[in-house]
Order: C-alpha cells, then structure tokens, then sequence
C-alpha cells in the first residue's frame, strides 16, 4: 500500500508529528451547556457557547461583554505597537522623550522669545510642554486610530474580533509615550522649581479625557477611511489645525468671552489642556465651559460608537 | 430518542457583493460628492444600514445563494466547487468575519477558524513574540499559550531562532512557525481554508496529517480545498458549491466524481479568447480527452491510457510545412511537470486539412492524483527553439487526474507526494 494516510504513519514513526496529535479527552462545562441547548441534547461533549449569525439590522446596543472578552487580544496589539515602534532604532524608547522635548524647544525659541507669546507667568518652555502632554497623547492616537482598520485590511479579512479592538488597541499604543513624557516634565518642574495644584491628583482623569476623545474622533475617521482613503490623506492636515484651534502655544485665556469662546471650548482639548495646565503647573484652573468640552467628547464619542458599530460589519467587505 | 444539536446549522444564508466595489478598489470621496451633495442625509442613513448605493440590480452579485446544511458534532465536512464557487465566502459568514445578506446560521461551540496561517505576523518581532501575538489574534488564551509555548516551538524546530526576528527567517521556517501556532489552537469546530496550500510537501503533509487528527478527536472540521483527494481522505461528507449555490451534497466520492463530472461542460472555451502568440497560421481551438474507445473523458486516471485531442484550424499552412504540436503539463501551482512535443516521438505532421484534430495517446498517465493545468503550443518546421512559432495560446486548461491502477497491483490510492509517479522493479540482491 503507498497511499498518503501511509505517509502520515510514516512520519509519526519518525517523530516527526508530535504527541499533541494524540487525542485528548475533552474539556466541556456541561451545565453551561444544557442551558443553551436543553433537554434534546444528549451528547456528552457538546459545547459551551451558541454563535448566532444573521444579516445586521436594527441598531443594536455596543456589546461590552465581547470587547471584555477580547481584551488579551487588545493587549497584544497594543504590546506590538509599542515593541515595533522602536526596534531597530538606535535610541530606541529615549526617542519618546527626545520628540517633545524638541518640540517644546523649538516652540519656545520661536514662539515664547521671536514672538514673545505670554505665558500665564510659567516659563514658556514649561508652558508649551505641559501643553504638549495631552496634545502628543491625543494627536498619535487620533492619527493611528483613523488608519489603523486599513492599516490592519490583513486582520480584518481572515480572523474574527470585535472591530473596535483595532482603534482602541491604536489609541491605548500612545500611552507608553505619554508616562515617559510625564517623567520628562517632572524634570521641568523641578528645574524651574514650580509647583502643581492639587489637581494634579485628576491627572490620570485628564488624560483619560485626552485619549477620549482622540478616540471618539478617531472610530470615525477609522470607519470613514474604509470606504474613503481620502479620510488617511486628511488626517495630517486635521492634526496640523487642530493644533492651532487648541491652546498648545498661546493660552486659552487669549480667545476674548463670548459666542466665540463658546464655540472654541467645544473643542475637547481646550478643556483638557487647560486642565492639565492647572494641574501641572498651577496656572488659572479651568473656568465652566471646560464642562462644554467634555460634553462635546461624550457627543463625539457616543456617535462615534454607533457610527463604528453600523459600519463594523462590512468592514471585512469593504476595506 | 431526540437527535442532538448539530455543530453548525446553516439556513438561506445569501450574501451579495457590489461588483467592483469590494476590495482592491477603495472609493474616493470625490465619486461620493455629487451624491453626498444631492441627498446628504439618505447618504448617511444608507451607510449606516451598511447598505449598498443600488439596492440590487446589475451591479450587485449573489456570492452566496440560499446555502443550508447542517455539520452534525465531530463531522467532517468538505467543501468543494470551482475559484469563484462562493466557498470562501461562505468560510467568511461561518467565521463571522463577514455578514450574510440574508439568511442565518447557528454554531454550537467555539469557533477556530484558520482562513491564512500567520495571520498578523510582524516580521520585526521574534519567533517568540510572534507565537503570542499571533496565538491571541487566533483567540487562543495567553495561559493557554503559556502552557503549549514549547510544544509550539519543538512542533516548529525554530528553538535556535527564537529570539531572532522572523523577518530574517527562511520561508519554510516562517511557514512552519506559523502553522505550529494554528496547530496548537483547540477549538471545538475548525473551519480551514485553503491554507494547506503553503509550503513544501512534507509540510503539507504534516498538515494534512494535523487535520485528520483534529476529526479523529472528535472536533468537527469544515475544510475547503482544491485538492480533492484530501477532500476525499478527510471528509467522510462534501458539498459541492456552484454559483453560490449548493449543487450536491453527500459522500465525499460521490460528490467529488460529479463536481469532476460537471467542470468540463460549464465552462467556457478558454482557447477561444486568449492572448496568443505564434503566426496564426493554424490554431488551436479546442482541448478534450478521451479514452482509446472514443469516449470523451471529463478526467483522466493515474496509469491508466487517455488521449489527449487538440482540435485545429488551419488558417494557411502550405502542404509542405512541418508541423510539431505539443502540449505541456503543469501543477496547479504553476510548476512545469512535462511537455510532450509530436516531434520528439519523430513525428512531423504535413499536408493538413482545413480543420481537425491532433491527438496523443499516453498509454500509461505518469500523473498522481491532483489538478493540473495544460498549454499547448505548436511549432513548424524545426523543433520546439528552431522552429517557428505558429500558435500559442496563454490559456491555461485545467484537468483533473484521479487515482487509477497505476502500479497494476488493484490498488487505486496512489501517493501524492508529487505530480509524476514512476514504477520499475523491486528486487534484492546479496551485497
């Protein structure tokens, strides 16, 4: 006999397939089981979960329970991104601080000295980087979330997941960068010898806002940019103005009371640059349309969500 | 008695594409303006229902039409039918990666599904890095991982490389690492793609050997494939896809003699409209087979004698010229096996009528069971580089070959480990 079932014997003898191969006996929690599948069922191995697949409709509810369950895949790509990003670099992770600590310099010769930007009393360098904090967080993470389905195509067509982990796991990648900046301005603090408000303690809150709200716009770009590549072309451009529309090299205070100052706090990160601002360096603490900001990144984000889900399932289809 | 749950339940499941838009074409919003201009808000209500732009009509296509079956627990079932058959797709619904237009299904139990090995390899991380990525991209548990990471790494036979990034590895390391992690995933319905189609044959082997396993444990198993004699080794039932439709359904040999069966008549005459090079003198405009008796064959069979029939016009060949016709044998993965020109056997064909056919018997078919692809090309006055080029076609005709009793000892379960087979003589000697 020289069929192929002979070959695969073959190779067992040689050891070449290993002893995984051999059955195992099978692992089920039956009383999970006869709940779904109830009486009729009489099998002793019959399995624990019922996946129902149907045509999309209707406007179902975010199902957090799923993303939860996906959340080691969530970590790993997030653990990726990060691992990645500095490989074969020669500074490796020091590039996270070198960034916006030239940032902040460059800001500060041209800006706080060429262009003599006042600075709520702070010195200016101090000023523009405790600025960049929050607007560093929120800029990567807005800009790898709106690529990162298109970026992930090869994910998306082959395996199964919550669509939502790809932008999620884009935005949380920023953080890393974000607690080594952290450490950069303590340093700052302490040269300059200023002292942070108690707000300081809202910190992690204030971020958590940032990264909000990178978030809420990101799924939307994120969804747009499957079916529009125009959206990856547009994100720089959006970044670069965005910038301008928050207080990251003036002060907030400088937009004059009124209509307008209304409509610049509907920018989220007016809210939370001043915040950090306050918390940081003990500058004027936000007055109440910081909550116009925080509402706009609820509305952003709620939207976003809904946005994200209708759209999720053709993802795969489309990308 | 009441019957058991089956592991899969499948019921109307339809899915229809927009053709042309999905994948490889992203639309751009400058396509969508005039009608984001004309009517914004049904724009984005229908994106929302993920609706496409037409409802139906000419434009859409069914990919998937009114597909049910059932896949009781620890069945194996494979899926077979022509590129284009709709069986991805219906991998895709089953693995929820994509939704069914209509139509539902119901699984009972956890769901692995292996559409591509390696998917989300980064080439920067190391061997061991990638085990973990790739293990949770597969839904497998980190404990999980923890607990089998070596038996991954043995099963690869990368333990040297482990910490070297599978940028720098080889193919076959690469495939092998890949294919371990897959290995390793224990779900309790497996749903494979063509996967099996990568790498060397011992891996495919080894493959094969990991898919028979997962069915003998008791795991149900749907596996598509076009390699049907796996098809028919794995799976005790196919399903023979056909135009999104099911057109057969039953015993594996059943179901693949007839999808055999059937190949031949539905498709359409590749040699009629392909690029071709050559002078045009004469061409080639049909191929078939047939058995010694006439009788046309829709496949051949390993051992056993077919003719090969190449129909001809004749479009200006003078009486005198000497004509060399040839066919070459290819694998389905593109490998040349053979090719057979007339004149190799002397044979130099001349004075040829207006139309006609040049025909070949193999007496014996050297081929193992498998697909393969046949050109043909025919040359004049000279050999196959000497001679002028007269037809080329690109066309590319598929043919099955199936076992048969090739080596004369009854036995029709021929090796396919490797296109050609050989027979000779066994004996002993004393040394």
């Amino acid at each position: 006999m020289f069929n192929s079932a002979m070959h695969l014997r073959c190779s067992i003898d040689l050891g070449l397939v290993p002893s995984f191969l051999e059955p195992r006996e099978d692992r089920t929690t039956a009383g999970t089981v006869r709940a779904f599948v109830g009486a009729t069922s009489t099998t002793a191995s019959a399995p624990s979960i019922i996946i129902r697949i149907e045509p999309s409709r209707g406007w179902f509810p975010l199902n957090l329970a799923e993303l939860w369950e996906y959340r080691e895949l969530l970590y790993f790509l997030v653990w990726r991104d990060v691992k990645v990003r500095y490989k074969q670099t020669l500074l490796g992770v020091a590039w996270v601080a070198v960034q916006p600590v030239f940032t902040a310099v460059l800001f500060a010769l041209l800006l706080g000295r060429v262009a003599n930007l006042p600075s709520e009393g702070v010195p200016y360098v101090v000023f523009v980087f405790a600025a960049l904090l929050p607007w560093q967080l929120f800029a990567t993470a807005l800009s790898r979330a709106g690529t990162s389905l298109v970026g992930s195509a090869n994910l998306l067509t082959k395996v199964y997941f919550p669509r939502l982990v790809v932008p999620l796991a884009a935005v949380l990648g920023g953080l890393v960068d974000f607690l080594v900046s952290l450490a950069v301005i303590a340093a700052l603090l302490f040269r300059y010898r200023l002292t942070p408000s108690w707000g300081i303690v809202l910190l992690p809150v204030f971020a958590l806002m940032a990264l909000l709200a990178a978030l809420s716009v990101g799924i939307w770009l994120a969804a747009l940019n499957v079916r529009y590549r125009d959206v990856q072309q547009a994100i720089p451009f959006l970044v670069q103005v965005w910038m301008f529309a928050s207080p990251v090299v003036y002060s907030a205070s400088v937009v004059p009371a009124g209509p307008l100052r209304f409509v610049y706090a509907l920018n989220p990160l007016t809210g939370v640059i001043q915040c950090f601002r306050w918390a940081l360096l003990g500058t004027a603490p936000p007055d109440g349309l910081m909550w116009v900001s925080f509402v706009a990144v609820a509305v952003l984000l709620l939207s976003g969500l809904i946005f994200f889900r209708r759209l999720e399932d053709t993802f795969a289809d489309v990308v | 008695m009441a019957m058991p749950e089956p592991a899969i339940r499948a019921a109307g499941l339809s899915k229809r594409y927009r053709i042309g838009a999905a994948r490889q074409r992203p639309t751009t919003l400058r396509d969508a303006i005039p009608s984001l201009l004309a009517a914004p808000a049904r724009r984005l209500v229908g994106m929302l229902h993920g609706r496409a732009r037409a409802a139906d009509g000419p434009r859409t296509i069914w990919a998937l039409e009114d597909v049910s079956f059932e896949v009781g627990h620890g069945e194996a079932v494979g899926i077979i039918g022509r590129n284009g058959a709709g069986k991805s797709t219906l991998l895709k619904i089953l693995s929820r990666i994509t939704k069914p237009t209509s139509g539902w299904a119901e699984i009972h139990g956890r769901v692995g599904s292996l559409l591509e090995v390696g998917t989300g390899f980064h080439p920067e991380l190391t061997g061991r890095e990638n085990v973990y990525l790739n293990g949770a991209i597969l839904g497998m548990r980190r404990a999980e991982i923890d607990r089998r990471f070596d038996e991954i790494v043995a099963f690869a036979e990368i333990e040297k490389f482990l910490d070297t990034p599978v940028k720098h590895y080889s193919s076959g390391m690469y495939v092998r690492l890949a294919f371990a992690v897959a290995a390793h995933l224990e779900p309790e319905i497996l749903i494979v793609d063509e996967v099996l189609a990568v790498g060397d044959a011992a891996f495919q082997k080894k493959c094969l050997g990991k898919m028979g396993e997962a069915g003998k444990q008791g795991r149900t198993v749907i596996f598509v494939s076009h390699n049907l004699s796996a098809v028919e080794t794995l799976c005790p039932r196919a399903i023979l896809l056909d135009a999104g439709r099911i057109v057969g359904s039953g015993e594996s040999r059943e179901v693949v003699a007839s999808y055999l069966s059937a190949g031949v008549e539905s498709g359409i005459n590749p040699l009629l409209n392909c690029e071709r090079s050559g002078n045009g003198k004469l061409r080639i405009t049909e191929f078939s087979m047939e058995d010694p008796a006439g009788q046309e064959l829709r496949f051949a069979r390993s051992g056993e004698p077919v003719v090969v029939k190449l129909k001809f016009e004749n479009n200006g060949c003078a009486a005198t010229d000497r004509i060399s016709c040839s066919f070459s044998v290819h694998t389905d993965r593109g490998a040349a096996v053979f090719h057979y020109y007339s004149h190799f056997s002397g044979v130099y064909f001349t004075g040829l009528p207006k139309t006609g056919y040049f025909k070949s018997l193999l007496a014996d078919l050297p081929l193992a069971p498998g697909n393969y692809v046949v050109m043909c090309r025919v040359v004049m006055n000279g050999d196959q580089t000497t001679g002028e080029e007269v037809d080329f076609p690109t066309a590319q005709l598929p043919i099955s070959v199936v076992g048969g009793d090739f080596y004369g000892t009854g036995n029709r379960q021929l090796s396919q480990w490797g296109p050609v087979l050989i027979k000779g003589q066994w004996t002993i000697a004393r040394a």
